[in-house]
């Protein structure tokens, strides 16, 4: 049996009365490479932001790693590169040696220091996303694709067991989009991590992917990429209100 | 004139104590400038007057020997909690926090001035700070303080520079936001009271941003804008400190003479060493 992630049951969220998740029975099984779908407003962000904690749900459960959330500690073992990449601190002075190095706070503590080893996974996780020469420049001189490969950085210097990235590839450009999938495909193969991503590139997730879930207000999809493929073309366009694309097709 | 501040032995308190709040001020400064609390330090600063009139019309009229600075530190850290709570309460205006706490401090100090009867020269120092008003006691207080800021902000600076550069990153990967920002308010009221003695409240959120704005202009990266703050702020202190006691001047109004002038050299030479290398640049 998979060992399982991340598992909700029955999960509601309401904004003002305003339903944007009902019922939401979901399980992220350990390995798989997960995409989450639906159209603009469908719940996605918010979704995430309830598994993270940072939302309470008003009613259902949710597990990490085995554990009612309430009691779920290692929080180190998540990687989390957030939708609006804009909601850090603009202007903060911090070189992005120091941003990527945040990613290792929670999981060094308070009384410990940033050794030599931990410089090495900073640098490393820098050349991963392919920001080597940027390493001592300002966060806040980059553009907006940079700083979201930095950001990425940042999501897995701690070596998560579970990456979620919420749309990570807005605004970074074709060929850094290429690569950024052949690394998120290393982590999940080579390093084993878990991968839950929400995106609108429905053909890159139909070639990486091993699971397509689609959201929109209630879970209309879950399972494998072919599949989904399949019905998309009949029942998604109507769920969507109109014909989907691939954004890229090729296979 | 610099050596009497070693012949005295209340300018030499005043002196170390200068050093002292040279280090401390600027360098919790920085963060409370990246978070964008600047105004707080300032409404903050103002609640420590409250504290101080109260502990001066206590000490006058119940004759209960109360050391002001005391007074003013608990009025401090109590105005810190009070501000983190109407923050919580006007979530999405929490600047409205700072004019009902500045507000708030500036009418309790009145009362307590009032009731005092009046201004006497204390309260002045207090006011503006003073070259000679810091005894032994104030200098052990203060420098009991230093070390109390200094370890903590070691031992918190990775939670902190995580937690002022982004909120929901620090939040998710398990940093606790509350805790460590409530740390930091009550670190900010120590700061608070323990500057008030030399640059007095009304330019001690002075001290604690105008370095950090200079330093801004030069610094690449946090570490090295809390350096550059800390030597823009010892500079100034130091300076001020010593004309201060030369022109008979309240050190308060020297002191942030001399940041204003670090800060506006520092905005110069940045502009200059864009041309310089706009025309390196242009002439390859
Ligand atoms: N703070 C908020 N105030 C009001 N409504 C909100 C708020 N946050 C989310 N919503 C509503 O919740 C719904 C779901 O939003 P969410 O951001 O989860 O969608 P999404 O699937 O991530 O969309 P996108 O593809 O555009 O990122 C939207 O209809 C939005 O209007
Ligand atoms: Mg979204």
């Amino acid at each position: 049996m998979a060992d399982t992630i991340v598992s909700t049951t029955s999960l509601t969220y309401a904004y003002e009365r305003k339903n944007i998740l009902t019922d939401i029975h979901f399980e992220l099984a350990r390995g798989s490479f997960m995409g989450l779908v639906g159209p603009n407003g469908g719940g996605k962000t918010t979704f995430i932001k309830i598994i993270l904690g940072l939302l309470q749900p008003d009613s259902g459960t949710i597990y990490l790693f085995g554990q009612p959330m309430q009691q779920f500690k290692d929080w180190s073992k998540i990687g989390f590169v957030s939708q609006k990449a804009n909601t850090f601190n603009k202007g903060f002075p911090a070189t992005v040696f120091e941003v990527v190095s945040m990613g290792l706070t929670a999981k060094i503590g308070y009384f410990k220091r940033f050794t030599a080893k931990h410089k090495e996974k900073v640098l490393r996780a820098i050349d991963q996303v392919g920001m080597r020469d940027y390493a001592n420049e300002n966060i806040g001189h980059l553009s907006g694709g940079q700083q979201q490969r930095i950001f990425i950085a940042r999501a897995i210097v701690s070596s998560p067991e579970l990456l979620i990235l919420d749309e990570p590839t807005v605004g970074v450009d074709q060929e850094n989009v290429q690569r950024f999938y052949q690394l998120l495909h290393e982590l999940n193969h080579e390093h084993g991590i878990t991968l839950l991503l929400v995106t609108h590139d429905t053909g890159a997730m139909t070639r990486h992917a091993t699971d397509v879930v689609c959201l929109n207000e209630t879970l209309h999809f879950h399972g494998d990429p072919k599949e989904y493929e399949k019905q998309t073309k009949q029942d998604l366009s109507d769920l969507y209100g109109h014909p989907i694309n691939s954004l890229t097709h090729e296979h | 004139m610099i050596a009497d501040f070693f012949e005295y032995d209340f300018l030499r308190h005043t002196f170390y104590t200068g050093l002292l709040i040279g280090i401390i001020a600027p360098l919790l400064g920085t963060f409370i400038v990246v978070r964008r609390l600047s105004l707080i330090a300032d409404a903050l600063s103002h609640v420590t007057l409250a504290g101080i009139a109260f502990g001066l019309f206590v000490d006058k009229k119940f004759a209960i020997g109360i050391t002001p600075l005391y007074s003013g530190m608990g009025f401090s850290v109590l105005g810190s909690i009070f501000i983190e709570k109407l923050r919580a309460v006007y979530n999405a205006y929490q600047e409205l926090a700072i004019p009902i706490i500045l507000s708030g401090g500036v009418g309790l100090s009145v009362i307590f001035i009032a009731l005092a009867d009046g201004f006497n020269t204390d309260l002045f120092n207090y006011l503006f700070g003073s070259v000679s008003a810091v005894s032994k006691q104030d200098f052990y207080l203060i420098l009991a303080i230093s070390v109390i800021i200094v370890t903590v902000i070691l031992v918190f600076y990775k939670q902190l520079i995580t937690l002022s550069f982004d909120e929901e990153h620090a939040v998710v990967s398990g940093i606790h936001a509350k805790r460590i920002h409530f740390l930091f308010i009550i670190l900010t009221a120590l700061v608070i009271a323990a500057s008030i003695r030399i640059v007095g409240v009304l330019l001690v959120s002075a001290l604690m941003t105008l370095p950090v704005a200079a330093a801004m202009r030069l610094a690449k990266g946090f570490k090295q804008m809390m350096l550059f703050s800390v030597l823009f702020g010892e500079a100034a202190v130091m300076i001020g400190l010593i004309t201060g006691y030369f022109f008979s001047i309240p050190p308060g109004g020297t002191i942030v003479l001399a940041s204003i002038a670090i800060l506006l050299i520092a905005i110069g030479k940045k502009r200059l060493s864009y041309h310089s290398g706009g025309i390196a640049y242009g002439s390859k």
